[in-house]
């Protein structure tokens, strides 16, 4: 630990002025914050956008929304939920956020980069948006950008909308790296004394191995997105064999379409788990806190954590089972996907076992965590339909697929969020969110996305194909179909109105917000023991903290307390026999 | 207690709504009712773990809600338990995965008695493709399409020579026969996709992709693109007509071969040669040409209308609009159609041609009859 008794004999450099301390901050807590209002910020133009598609979707025709826009839509929605909401709260936000406070560090170790990190992200999300301005407005060639299409004049924004899109993820991905190169480093460096890596938080574990991912990941996406690129702009064929457009021949020869799905895939499953991973850790401590019981099998979901990021690598091609890929593939990555469920379902398990003669509160973040389970399980299990090769076919490209995704990385990551942030917000602000309007929140948004999700798979089981603007005159397609659409359309609208709730009870309790203290559910990681709440610049004071034991001493018989802090000494407090390093 | 009670509202609801639902699977018309199986057998074991889980949660919910004083058990490890819910889990996970790859073991094997077919994308249309009575296809590559080679078929190439065409969305197969789908691009990824049988496979130009299945009802089912292709994605339909072995002959004996199509191609008037054109070129995958609605203004009785233009202003279809909106499609829209036509490169006579074609589709007579003189070869 030598690291930490450097730290301890530097002096602390509080910058001064608003700039310095808010806005060119290099201060973990204010880029976390940062990260966090742009990610939602960005994300509320995401919402906005899926309102416009279920309008046409549930009421063709309702609103001025032509197939070019509806396209448009459909492509910015997801590639900003995936990349500028949700990778970026989870690894920039509450990356940010907790690693240090969590593993007892003054900051992280390269602030400067750390600060960097977020302007290349602020920069990648000012050129995505900018794209709705330049003549023929963003690329509508469905989040995952598929050549040849992505390029040619089929496609809504081929011209100017596709290189802005492209410009923007790889910014992202420089701030992502730099990002991630702290998040890695300051885990593996800046731990304070006596914190082994088996006694960090699975918040940390989840988002240290997410981290990981991304840095391996995110190149396979930098190098297609130059290629393509370069296929745009100077006309090479990296993804582009001899083709036509409407009937004349297009000057590309000798390059695979297909070269691109493999490498977006390469990348696009990690990124599943680049989400998910941070969301298993968030979760794992909110039940363990909120039930008052240790979390049950802590080294089996550390090792569940780092096996299902071991196996994300390898069932990239299961996107792919129609893709026209040699179909010899579909025998071995329908083998490693169907493995990978195996070390998922454990997770689930040892959520349930924590409940299990826990000692559970209700309260807003575990009624969140809770219904993560379940949107998480109804998730998951279909993802078993899909990843096994021959129940695919016939449902992919359908509504099972997107009913699917959404429930698994789209709303129970989402769930976690706000899951996680109800929790966290006393230690940000020194206020309790309003509990009234947080129970009113996640009701409307836990039974709405269940209503809107769970049906959606049945238009899948019935053929429906997704990304289709209009369903004019499919004789399969029943006319009550369309009655269900409408109805997952209101739904969906008020569950998208509902989220104002949330704001405003970030922006209400801010400054009326019940005085939380600095521990107020009674948790002993080290993030609830700062000096100060919210904690100042250097986090720790003058000393940083000792952890004597692991973040999970809920309910220890003999203790004075159901729960017993990290810095507890074992002498106070005997520590568990499965705490054996150190 | 009423979390515990909504989530066994949700179990309940969940597995109703499964079994009244009125969506569900499509009625099935070839021989993958086994990939039908295969669905049931996951959602039974889903369905399983789903009703347990959830359940269970619902009973650690109500059983232990927080009392003032209680502690929680201090276990944090139950090794044994752990193995044991991996074991089942595991055993799932094979109940699931075997079955699943023997199907697909039929899927990618493709049985020697099969026919061939071939379907080509474009878009936002099909067109098909028999290898006649040799039973083999002739090469085809992308640089050799033209106006009179659609599929770009190797002339040298004596396998081609009796390929059967076909131009329009239609393709009829043979009912209880094994069929294999041979898929072919000119442009972008697309996906032939029949719900009713199942099975899909993409499109990728470059490349000849295949999937097969025996047809077993008669009828027609439509072919969608599941493979988003651009604006016009939605709107990609072909059709297949399964016949039985009398029908399927009489069709057959109909369609035209390569070899008539190089021979014939130099006889046919002006009218004949833009229809063609229209074909070739895919202007009628956006302008549709029976009045059904389309991505562009339809072509029925277009010609001689008054159209509003996106500006307000009113213009007369005539010969020089309709070849100004094909040189240069931005500058008058009509209202209500997006501006996504791309700009066409075609000869004076091609134009005159395409314009010919789209009058002939007038009903007026005078309307039709009065372009033809000016523009008669």
């Amino acid at each position: 630990m030598a690291y930490a008794d450097d730290v301890e004999n530097e002096e602390l450099h509080e910058p001064t002025g608003f700039i310095w301390k808010y806005v060119w901050s290099q201060d973990h807590k204010v880029i976390a914050i940062q990260y966090s209002t742009t990610a939602i910020l960005v994300g509320l133009v995401a919402l906005v956008l899926s309102g416009m598609m279920r309008m046409q979707i549930g009421f063709p025709g309702s609103i001025d929304m032509d197939a070019t826009a509806y396209y448009q839509a459909m492509t910015m929605h997801g590639m900003i939920m995936v990349i500028y909401l949700l990778t970026a709260i989870f690894l920039g936000g509450f990356g940010n956020y907790l690693i240090p406070l969590m593993v007892g560090a003054r900051d992280m170790v390269f602030p400067f980069v750390n600060m960097l990190s977020y302007w290349f992200y602020l920069v990648s999300v000012l050129v995505l948006l900018a794209s709705f301005f330049v003549p023929g407005g963003p690329t509508g060639a469905g989040w995952t950008l598929y050549p040849p299409q992505a390029i040619t004049a089929g496609t809504p924004g081929s011209e100017w909308g596709i290189i802005l899109m492209l410009v923007s993820l790889i910014i992202f991905i420089i701030a992502a790296t730099m990002g991630g190169l702290n998040y890695v480093t300051t885990v593996l460096q800046a731990r304070t004394h006596g914190m082994t890596m088996f006694r960090m938080p699975l918040t940390v574990w989840g988002i240290f191995v997410a981290t990981i991912l991304a840095l391996l990941a995110f190149p396979a996406l930098f190098v297609s997105g130059v290629m393509m690129l370069l296929d745009q702009t100077i006309g090479t064929s990296f993804f582009m064999p001899d083709m036509m457009q409407f009937g004349s021949q297009l000057d590309y020869s000798g390059g695979s379409p297909i070269l691109f799905q493999h490498l977006f895939w390469f990348f696009g499953h990690p990124e599943v788990y680049i989400v998910a991973l941070p969301a298993f850790g968030l979760v794992s401590d909110l039940i363990s806190i909120h039930a008052r019981r240790s979390i049950f099998g802590y080294r089996m979901m550390v090792w569940a954590i780092v096996s299902i990021g071991v196996l994300s690598f390898v069932v990239w091609a299961h996107h792919m089972y129609v893709s026209g890929m040699n179909p010899y593939f579909g025998f071995f990555f329908a083998t490693t996907t169907l493995v990978i469920a195996v070390p998922t379902a454990l997770k689930v398990y040892n959520w349930l076992l924590t409940l299990w003669r826990g000692n559970i509160h209700l309260t807003v973040p575990m009624l969140f965590s809770l219904a993560f389970i379940v949107t998480f399980l109804v998730g998951g299990l279909t993802g078993l339909f899909l990843g096994n090769v021959v129940v695919d076919i016939p449902l992919s490209d359908t509504y099972f697929v997107v009913a699917h995704f959404h429930m698994v990385m789209g709303v129970a990551p989402i769930l976690v969020v706000f899951g996680s942030i109800y929790h966290w917000y006393p230690k940000i602000t020194g206020r309790m969110l309003h509990d009234g309007i947080g129970k009113l929140h996640f009701w409307i948004t836990f039974l709405g996305t269940y209503l809107i999700y769970f049906p959606m798979h049945y238009l899948g089981f019935l053929g429906m194909p997704r990304r289709y603007y209009a369903y004019e005159d499919y004789p399969f397609i029943p006319e009550s179909a369309q009655s269900l659409n409408a109805f997952i359309t209101v739904v969906a609208i008020v569950v998208g109105i509902s989220q104002l709730l949330f704001l405003f009870n970030l922006a209400y309790s801010y400054f009326k917000g019940a005085p939380s203290g600095g521990n107020p559910w009674r948790a002993t990681s080290l993030e609830w023991l700062t000096p100060e709440t919210p904690p100042k610049h250097g986090n720790w004071g003058s000393s940083l903290p000792v952890v004597h034991r692991w973040a999970y001493d809920y309910g220890v018989p003999g203790a004075e307390l159901d729960y017993v802090p990290q810095t507890t000494s074992a002498e106070e407090v005997p520590v568990h026999e499965s705490d054996h390093d150190e | 207690m009423t979390f515990a009670v909504i989530l066994v509202a949700i179990v309940v609801v969940s597995v109703l709504f499964h079994f009244l639902s009125p969506w569900q699977a499509t009625p099935l018309a070839s021989n993958w009712g086994s990939i039908d199986t295969t669905i049931t057998i996951t959602l039974v074991i889903t369905g399983i773990f789903f009703v347990a889980i959830v359940l269970f949660m619902a009973y650690c919910v109500y059983k232990y809600k927080a009392v003032p004083e209680r502690r929680s058990e201090y276990r944090p490890e139950n090794k044994k338990l752990e193995w044991w819910l991996i074991g089942i889990t595991t055993v799932a996970i094979c109940a699931l995965l075997a079955p699943g790859l023997i199907v697909y073991n039929d899927f990618v094997h493709v049985p020697a008695n099969a026919v061939e077919f071939e379907a080509v994308g474009e878009q936002w249309r099909w067109s098909y493709r028999l290898p006649g009575k040799d039973k083999t296809f002739g090469r085809t590559s992308v640089t050799r399409i033209d106006e009179n080679n659609t599929f770009g078929i190797d002339p040298s190439d004596a396998a081609g020579q009796d390929d059967i065409l076909i131009a329009g969305n239609q393709i009829h197969v043979l009912i209880n026969q094994s069929t294999k789908a041979l898929l072919r691009s000119k442009d972008v990824l697309h996906d032939f996709y029949v719900p009713q049988f199942r099975a899909k496979m993409d499109l990728i130009p470059g490349q000849v992709t295949y999937f097969w299945f025996t047809p077993t009802v008669l009828g027609t089912f439509d072919i969608l693109c599941a493979e988003y292709c651009g604006i016009g994605h939605y709107n990609m339909r072909g059709q297949v007509v399964v016949d039985d072995a009398s029908s399927y002959q009489k069709w057959l004996s109909s369609q035209v071969t390569f070899a008539d199509v190089l021979s014939g191609g130099t006889v046919e008037g002006l009218v004949d040669q833009g229809q063609r054109l229209a074909s070739s070129r895919g202007c009628i995958a956006c302008h549709s040409i029976d009045g059904a609605p389309s991505l562009g203004p339809g072509w029925l009785d277009l010609y001689g209308r008054q159209e509003t233009l996106s500006d307000g202003s009113q213009v007369k279809v005539d010969g020089p609009y309709l070849i100004e909106s094909v040189i240069d499609p931005a500058v008058k829209i009509v209202a209500g159609y997006p501006p996504v036509m791309v700009a066409y490169q075609m000869s004076d006579e091609q134009l005159d041609s395409l314009v010919a074609y789209i009058a002939s589709l007038s009903s007026d007579p005078d309307n039709s009859t009065s372009i033809q003189p000016s523009i008669e070869e």
